[in-house]
Formats: structure tokens, sequence, C-alpha cells
């Protein structure tokens, strides 16, 4: 345990040292002039908005920065310029990734909950507010007999009340 | 306490243990969908004599680890050590694809903490390491000597990951292939 950590600070240091000298190779990002029509660009656009960016995965492809994301976009430009589909370019992702990079998962036997869930939850919370209002309804319809005549006798002084003012 | 007033405390206890099991997820361990599959087609120069390449075929008839790595990153360097002393063992051969690093880097990195790989793959444009579904290095990758990927882990590989996973697959690996290794002597 001491020796992963000892490595570790070894390696922050050597990081710290030699930190500038080594840098990621940072890859062309697709630029506006990229695109060859306004239909090539919507397209694009449509697609990497659905798209996770699995390096900083709160991201889509299209927001993120990293270095990944760039490649990425450029991959997906080149397979829309190739005259791929939209499935095949996502297939293409999903055969490296899993079905991690996609905001909309297929439903599956893995994600089934996660599709149905909020649904089930919904019914759920309607049984439990079924179940209320009814055992309220239940109690008022059950009043006794006693009770029925004192409320009678209620109703009719608050009616002869109303016509004596 | 009646069994009903006991329904939001149990609903809590509920919650406290799913966020429980939560802190110990690492959201880095995304399963990947290679594993069980072919290791992708591949061709790179070599980072140490770039008129050689390293390719998948480099991969078949033994068990290898394939490491994407870099000058770059930092946990690389954490790990660095422990792929040495993997080196060293011996049970399995180490190959490196040098993810959007520089030549010169690379080399000077290798120069300077010891060279576990047979060979490196020099992928300056990270599309070798698309194929592979890296994510961020370091990630290591079991192939079986059919060049099948049988295992995947990402971030620095620790001596617990060796022990606990790595050689456990090693073994059944070559339990599996026993008869192909006799006869490779």
């Amino acid at each position: 345990m001491t020796g992963r950590l000892a490595g570790f600070v070894f390696a922050l240091a050597v990081a710290a040292v030699a930190g500038p000298a080594w840098a990621i190779v940072e890859g062309r990002d697709v630029q506006p002039q990229d695109f060859r029509s306004e239909a090539e660009k919507q397209r694009f656009r449509h697609l990497i908005k659905d798209l996770r960016c699995t390096v900083c995965q709160n991201q889509n492809l299209a927001d993120s920065n990293a270095a990944l994301a760039r490649d990425l976009r450029r991959r997906i430009l080149d397979q829309i310029q190739a005259g791929k589909s939209d499935q095949e370019i996502i297939d293409f992702l999903v055969a490296r990734y899993g079905d991690f990079v996609l905001y909309r998962p297929p439903f599956k036997r893995s994600t089934w909950f996660l599709w149905l869930g909020p649904f089930l939850f919904f019914l759920v919370a309607a049984a439990i507010l079924v179940a209320i209002i009814r055992r309220r309804g239940a109690a008022t319809a059950a009043l006794s007999a006693e009770e029925r005549a004192r409320l009678d006798a209620a109703l009719r002084r608050a009616a002869r009340d109303r016509s004596a003012s | 306490m009646t069994p009903r007033t006991l329904i939001p405390l149990a609903i809590f206890l509920l919650l406290v243990g799913l966020l429980y099991a939560g802190l110990h997820l690492n959201p880095r361990e995304i399963p990947s969908p290679l594993i069980g599959r072919p290791a992708p087609e591949f061709s790179l120069p070599r980072v140490e004599d770039t008129g050689q390449t390293f390719s998948r075929e480099d991969l078949l008839g033994k068990i290898t680890l394939v490491n994407a790595w870099a000058s770059w990153c930092v946990s690389c360097r954490a790990e660095h050590d422990m792929l040495m002393r993997i080196a060293r063992d011996g049970r399995v051969v180490l190959y490196g694809i040098n993810y959007k690093d520089e030549l010169a880097d690379a080399r000077r990195y290798l120069a300077r903490l010891g060279n576990p790989y047979r060979a490196s793959g020099h992928d300056l444009s990270g599309s070798v390491g698309i194929d592979w579904g890296v994510i961020a290095t370091p990630e290591t990758f079991l192939v079986d000597p059919r060049g099948i990927i049988r295992y995947k882990h990402t971030g620095p590989l620790t001596a617990q990951v060796w022990r606990e996973k790595l050689v456990p697959l090693i073994e059944r690996i070559r339990a599996e292939s026993g008869t192909a290794q006799e006869r490779q002597g």
C-alpha cells in the first residue's frame, strides 16, 4: 500500500517536473468549412447530440472538448461523408464503447427497468393514492345508525335556523 | 410503533443502502463490448523502430497483455513499475499501444523508465485506440492465443488486479489451450 502511494507521489513529482514537455497530441476538430452541405451539418449535429462522451461521461459529444470527443466527432463526420447511415455510425460506436455511448439506450433485458421504472413508480403511487381515497370513502360510508340519526338531526336544525332568519 | 409507522424508516434505510453501494461503484468501469470478441485488426509503426509494424498478427499464439499508454499520462507512470514486474514475470507478453503521443516523448519515456513491452505501436491519431474502445489511458487488455480479448482493466494496473483478476484468468486460458502451448514448447 505504501509502495503504491510512494509510486503515485513519484509519478506526480515526475509529471510536475516534466509536465510541460509531455503533452497529448491533439487531433484536428471538425471545422465549419468541413461540411459539404447544410443537410450534412444538421445530420452531424443531430448525431452528436445524442451520443455520450465516454471520457467526461456527463457531456454529450457535441459539448465535450475532450481529445477523444474531438477524434470521435472527426470520425463521425468522416463516416457521414463516406456515405454511412446514422444507424451504421451508431453501431460503429456501440461496438467499441457499448450502449454507454447512447443517451437513448435501446430497450432490452438489461435496460427494461431504466425505461419502465418511472411508469412502475407512477403505478405504485397511483395504487397507494386509490387505496387511501377508498379507505376514506369507506370510513364515511360506515356511519352507524346512531351517527346517522345525529347527523339528520343536525341537518334539520340547520335548515330550521336558516328558514327562521 | 405499528408496522405502518416503520414504512418511512424502511424506505429511508433502503435508500441509504443504495447510496452506500453507489459509493463503491467506479463510473470509469464501463463494461467493454469487446470482451469475448476478436481483437480488432490494426497495423501501426513500432515506437522502437518505425520501419517495423506491430499488428494483430503479433498477438496470436501466446497470451498477451495489450496496454494503452502515453508519456503524458500520469496514471501510466503509476502503473509502470507493475508493468515492469509483469514483463519480468514472463507469464504474458506485453505489447503497448502508444496513444496520441509524440514519438520522441514516447521514446524518452521508455528510455527513462524502462521498456516492459515487446513492442509498442505508435498510434499518433488515436484511431487504433478508438477501435479498441480506449476511453482514457491506461487501459489493459488480456488477449488469448486465438486473439480473443478476454478481460479489460481500466486505470492503473495494480498488484491486486494482477493477482486477483489477471493471474486466475491467465491460468484458465493456459488450461484451455494447454495442448497448443505444449506444441510451441
